[in-house]
């Protein structure tokens, strides 16, 4: 039993240095990851921010009739118009799409993954953030208002601490999903983790080894992912009781 | 228009809802001299708060005119936030910032908004604080404190804007019966010191006692209008004598 454990591993680890396919296939998929959730929370954090202002403010700027309100009554339809489009087709699909039709003259198919794994978190992170937003009492926003704060004011010192505090558990889950979710960048041919077990199963004939390694890579990945959450939670609730 | 002596002068204000069916406040005129409280009482549904949230806009009134010092306030170009600087308001919930300590409760709006040099602002605050007896809790958090000291710490955060106008958006009623003393107390000590206060409140005692005058509303309008006496004593209409016989 253990020899042909062994024989096992040596044949999809060590023979040929497979182990290193695994290794470059890590790098991919965190390389992909990584920038993927900068633009994620890049575009999360301006599309929040211009619906929650919209909401919040239409009717104050109506009143005073100022140019504002149409330039972000335009950009609030924009913002809307991308939540529905994202959240509404498969992550598969739209990779595909910008792989084929969008960056179709391009060969970096690593940037295009970045990209394209980062414009659709960033619509599931504009919407966790807009929720944090929406669930801070009506009370903060009248107490700051009452202290002479102007809405960034109020926004910056009062409202996104709390929000931050709010939305990490969901936002962690965003990341989580995130990482897991990159394991479909084989379908425009780049070698990330996933890609690179399955191609170390074919080459070996065997699926246990290779493919149970991977998703043991995976978990770490996210357990790890998990630690700094709750770090960071138990770091930010030191004004509770 | 600029009349010294008045602080706030309301007039002929509406509030409506759901397109016009609903009349928060109809129709009510009001003036508040300056160094003058005035207490607004009145079943719950009778547009007081609404009107007191009136005074900084934190309702936007559907027609009419408030002037603060003579400038109208509902004007579009007028700059609020300018305004609610010099009116402090103390809201039933507190509303304190949960994400910062007492201190940084007090010194967060003088700092930013006036841009006071922090060593000013945090003795002023410390000053405060000692004034109400929670010097020393000035690096508590607000869940930290018990209803009745979170809405002592709400009044002194107002204050620290050093405003000409305090108005209360019924500042005991969250609170637990034995902690009204104490909420009632520091504001009895800020009338006696001659601010200005407009009060929406259910203690009737408290009204009595410290208000100049006395505003009755119900159904959205202003039914009386008097000296405490006026009011508790003889009172006119049948639904004030009404009002009075359930919550006396």
């Amino acid at each position: 039993m253990f020899e042909k454990w062994k024989a096992d591993f040596t044949l999809n680890f060590i023979d040929n240095d497979r182990w290193m396919m695994l290794v470059r296939g890590l790098i991919a998929t965190l390389e992909i990851t990584a920038v993927a959730l900068i633009i994620g929370v890049a575009i999360g954090i301006v599309v929040a921010a211009v619906r929650s202002t919209y909401d919040k403010n239409k009717d104050e700027m109506k009143r005073r009739g100022t140019m504002s309100y149409y330039v972000l009554w335009v950009l609030n339809l924009i913002c809307r118009i991308y939540l529905t489009v994202i959240r509404g087709t498969p992550t598969v699909v739209q990779l595909l799409i910008a792989y084929f039709i969008i960056f179709a003259s391009s060969t970096n198919s690593l940037g295009v993954a970045m990209f394209a794994f980062g414009l659709n978190s960033g619509a599931y992170v504009a919407e966790i953030i807009r929720g944090g937003i929406m669930s801070i009492d009506v009370g903060q926003f009248e107490a700051g208002s009452s202290l002479g704060f102007h809405y960034v004011q109020t926004m910056r010192y009062v409202v996104v601490p709390q929000v931050i505090k709010n939305v990490l558990p969901a936002l962690f889950n965003e990341f989580i999903v995130l990482i897991k979710e990159t394991s479909v960048a084989g379908y425009i041919g780049i070698e990330d983790l996933t890609k690179m077990g399955d191609l170390i199963r074919s080459r070996t004939f065997s699926a246990f080894m290779p493919l149970l390694a991977v998703a043991g890579i995976y978990l770490v990945l996210v357990m790890g992912l998990t630690a700094l959450d709750d770090r960071l939670e138990r770091r930010l609730r030191k004004n509770e009781r | 228009m600029n009349d010294d002596k008045v602080m706030i002068r309301v007039e002929h204000l509406k509030k409506y809802y759901n397109d016009h069916t609903i009349h928060a406040i109809d129709d009510v005129s009001v003036e508040i001299d300056k160094g003058e409280v005035v207490c607004i009482i009145g079943p719950s549904g009778s547009g007081k708060s609404t009107l007191l949230r009136s005074l900084n806009l934190l309702e936007m009134p559907t027609a009419g005119h408030i002037f603060v010092d003579g400038v109208d306030i509902t004007d579009p170009k007028i700059d609020i936030n300018l305004h609610r600087q010099k009116m402090g308001m103390v809201f039933q919930h507190f509303n304190l910032f949960p994400n910062m300590t007492v201190l940084k409760n007090m010194t967060i709006a003088p700092e930013k908004v006036l841009k006071e040099a922090k060593q000013e602002v945090d003795a002023r605050a410390r000053a405060l604080l000692e004034r109400v007896n929670l010097a020393d809790r000035a690096d508590a958090y607000p869940d930290q404190l018990s209803g009745g000291q979170k809405q002592r710490i709400a009044i002194v955060r107002a204050l620290m804007m050093q405003p000409e106008i305090m108005l209360f958006d019924e500042p005991t009623s969250a609170l637990d019966p034995e902690m009204v003393g104490e909420v009632l107390d520091v504001m009895k000590d800020l009338a006696k010191e001659g601010m200005t206060m407009a009060v929406v409140t259910h203690e009737m005692g408290f009204a009595r006692e410290v208000a100049e005058r006395i505003v009755f509303m119900d159904a959205g309008k202003i039914v009386e209008i008097g000296s405490p006496e006026d009011i508790f004593e003889n009172p006119k209409s049948e639904r004030l004598q009404d009002f009075l016989a359930k919550v006396l």
